[in-house]
């Protein structure tokens, strides 16, 4: 209810000074440092937190009134999606696998990147600072919600979406991104602006929100793009916040400099690990598909990368390391993934298919390089093998890469018959990687990663002992129904039998 | 390089051998043969004689490859972590050097038919 005021209201510069600045306040019984005991071990120099800009001035007010907004949005569209059995309006049921690896993978992130931003709120001496990494908080909070709750519509009718909470903490593909959260919320405050604010949400989101969510329309399916959308605005802001943050380091003292571009080219190279899922969703996981992995990964990447690596060159920052590693990666990452989801699927809570030789026409047309030559062989003998009744199943397990906890599917950078093998001892152990960047990485910090809960590993360990019964149990995963080939599936049989059913009068 | 952190940081690896029940991890690589995704992680006894890996673990595993029965594993070339490496067959794993968590690597040049097209 608005009340009557004799003043003008306030202009949108005094209402930002005393919604954010004007809230802070200086400590008296103790000193700034042992208030925020976290702010200076990792060598970062902040000489002045008021000239931090928050680029966006937003006030708590504003933010629950667009945020109130968007909400009844989606929860109308939502709600509709449900009452009109809006999941038989997907192209295909095997489209769900790229939600089911949101769902296990993504959301929770959403989850990880809330309590970060809640942690780097209280740690922050800045006010400015403070009130926005508490409003990305709130974003990251209510992105996991409203992604739960827009895919809890499918859970009703299919497979794999019942139990993401567990495979969160204990699936292997899920160990991808929890690695890559419980690195950055392990590490200092600045690291993690670094790791989220400019990985997370500049190198990944823009193409998981942007290019994801226009499949998730073509392919008829309004759930996801209702949060993908509602989350898209939210998401601007975040990468806005990150750049500021990185910006403002280095404006405030030239030692920053040194510190900012180590993890730079850290979170780089593990951001585009992390990516490489995205781009098997939407090369393969898409009945119908808006563009390719490498087509989108040269306007995110290389066009909006590149951008932002010109803008930062004048503080000294160049494009990070393995930026042309990745660059050689991009023809082939999608198919390797691919490749090895099929082979272990026995051991996912999804479904995964050899690509028809549709999709494979296509496929072939976006990757004209590398696809026939490489790739398209070994999906044809898979079909040999499926066709003759023996589906190869790879029961040989993965090896991982001790730092982004991949199965190290990826190949030399300049040969693409090869497999990248890197290892290096320490302390007396072996530790083995899948590319340079990650072998960079772990040399950097080795005590941070050799702790890392490798899952094949762990699954020889106490309490599961090699027993693979006992780990899908475990995992919460139901064989026969979650895993394995889409091809004969429940889902595939229950999605036709209802479409049938809506289509028909029989 | 250290940990950056704001006390003396101490970790303990999560695969140490001990943890395996007496067994360890074997990487094998069946190199330019990528229909596996990655090199196979085998969990094995160290006391395992060598030739009886390759001739009752490695050889099952990579049948599904079109080449697999072309290939006589007492006769391809071996790399052990990254150098050339002759192996002894009739030695146990333990013997012949090989750790916990070894990657060894074998080729068969001129035998590719995945990516002979």
């Amino acid at each position: 209810m608005d009340m009557q005021v004799a003043k003008k209201k306030l202009s949108l510069k005094e209402k930002y000074k005393l919604m954010t600045r004007d809230l802070g306040w200086d400590t008296t019984y103790h000193t700034k440092d042992e208030v925020f005991p976290y702010v200076k071990y990792e060598g970062i120099k902040i000489h002045d937190w008021d000239k931090w800009e928050d680029p966006f001035r937003l006030t708590m007010d504003s933010y629950w009134k667009y945020q109130g907004e968007k909400e009844r949005k989606f929860y109308a569209i939502i709600d509709a999606h449900a009452q009109n059995n809006g999941h038989l309006n997907i192209t295909d049921a095997s489209y769900l696998s790229a939600l089911k690896i949101f769902l296990q993978a993504i959301s929770p992130g959403e989850y990880a990147a809330g309590k970060g931003f809640a942690r780097m709120g209280r740690e922050f001496p800045g006010v400015g600072t403070q009130v926005a990494c508490q409003m990305q908080s709130i974003d990251e909070i209510r992105h996991a919600q409203t992604q739960i709750h827009a895919l809890s519509n499918y859970n009703k009718f299919y497979n794999g979406f019942h139990a993401f909470a567990d495979a969160r903490d204990r699936m292997w593909y899920c160990t991808l991104p929890r690695s890559f959260f419980d690195d950055a919320l392990s590490a200092g405050p600045f690291e993690f602006m670094i790791a989220i604010g400019f990985s997370f949400e500049y190198v990944l989101t823009n193409l998981l929100f942007v290019p994801f969510m226009s499949g998730a329309a073509y392919n008829g399916d309004m759930a996801t793009v209702t949060f993908g959308f509602s989350a898209q605005s939210d998401e601007a802001r975040h990468m806005t916040l990150g750049l500021e943050c990185i910006k403002f380091m280095l404006e405030q003292d030239p030692d920053n400099l040194p510190i900012v571009q180590g993890w730079i080219d850290k979170w780089f190279w593990r951001g585009f690990r992390l990516l490489g899922v995205v781009g098997t969703m939407m090369d393969y996981m898409l009945p119908k598909r808006v563009m390719s992995w490498k087509e989108a990964w040269g306007i995110y990447g290389v066009e909006n990368g590149g951008a932002l690596f010109r803008d930062l060159a004048r503080y000294g920052i160049r494009p990070p390391k393995g930026w042309d590693d990745a660059d050689k990666a991009i023809d082939h990452m999608s198919h390797q993934f691919m490749l090895a989801l099929y082979q272990y699927n026995f051991g996912t809570a999804f479904h995964s298919w050899i690509p028809s030789e549709d999709d494979m026409a296509w496929l072939s047309k976006k990757y004209p390089d590398t696809f026939d030559k490489y790739y398209r062989p070994r999906w044809n003998h898979l079909t040999k093998l499926k066709e003759a009744g023996t589906p190869f199943a790879n029961m040989g397990l993965a090896k991982l890469c001790q730092t982004c906890q991949i199965p190290t599917v990826f190949t030399e950078p300049d040969d693409p018959t090869s497999i990248c093998q890197r290892e290096t001892e320490y302390k007396g152990e072996k530790y083995h990687f899948c590319s340079d960047g990650c072998q960079h990485i772990f040399e950097n910090e080795p005590e941070k990663y050799i702790q890392a809960w490798l899952p094949m590993q762990q699954l020889f360990q106490a309490p599961i002992s090699g027993d693979l019964g006992a780990w899908m149990n475990w995992v919460s995963l139901i064989p026969g129904k979650d895993n394995g080939d889409y091809d004969g599936s429940e889902d595939q049989r229950n999605f036709e039998a209802w479409r049938k059913q809506a289509t028909s009068n029989q | 390089m250290a940990v950056t952190s704001t006390k003396p940081y101490v970790a303990v690896p999560r695969d140490l051998v001990q943890n395996f029940n007496g067994k360890q991890i074997v990487y094998v690589c069946w190199d330019h043969h990528m229909l596996f995704a990655t090199p196979l992680m085998l969990v094995v006894e160290p006391g395992m004689l060598l030739g009886d890996l390759l001739q009752n673990v490695v050889k099952p595993l990579i049948g599904p490859d079109p080449d697999a029965a072309a290939v006589d594993l007492t006769q391809v070339a071996w790399m052990k972590s990254g150098q050339p490496w002759k192996p002894n067959l009739a030695a146990s794993l333990a013997d012949n050097g090989i750790v916990h968590k070894e990657q060894l690597r074998f080729s068969t040049p001129g035998l590719n038919s995945l990516l002979a097209a």
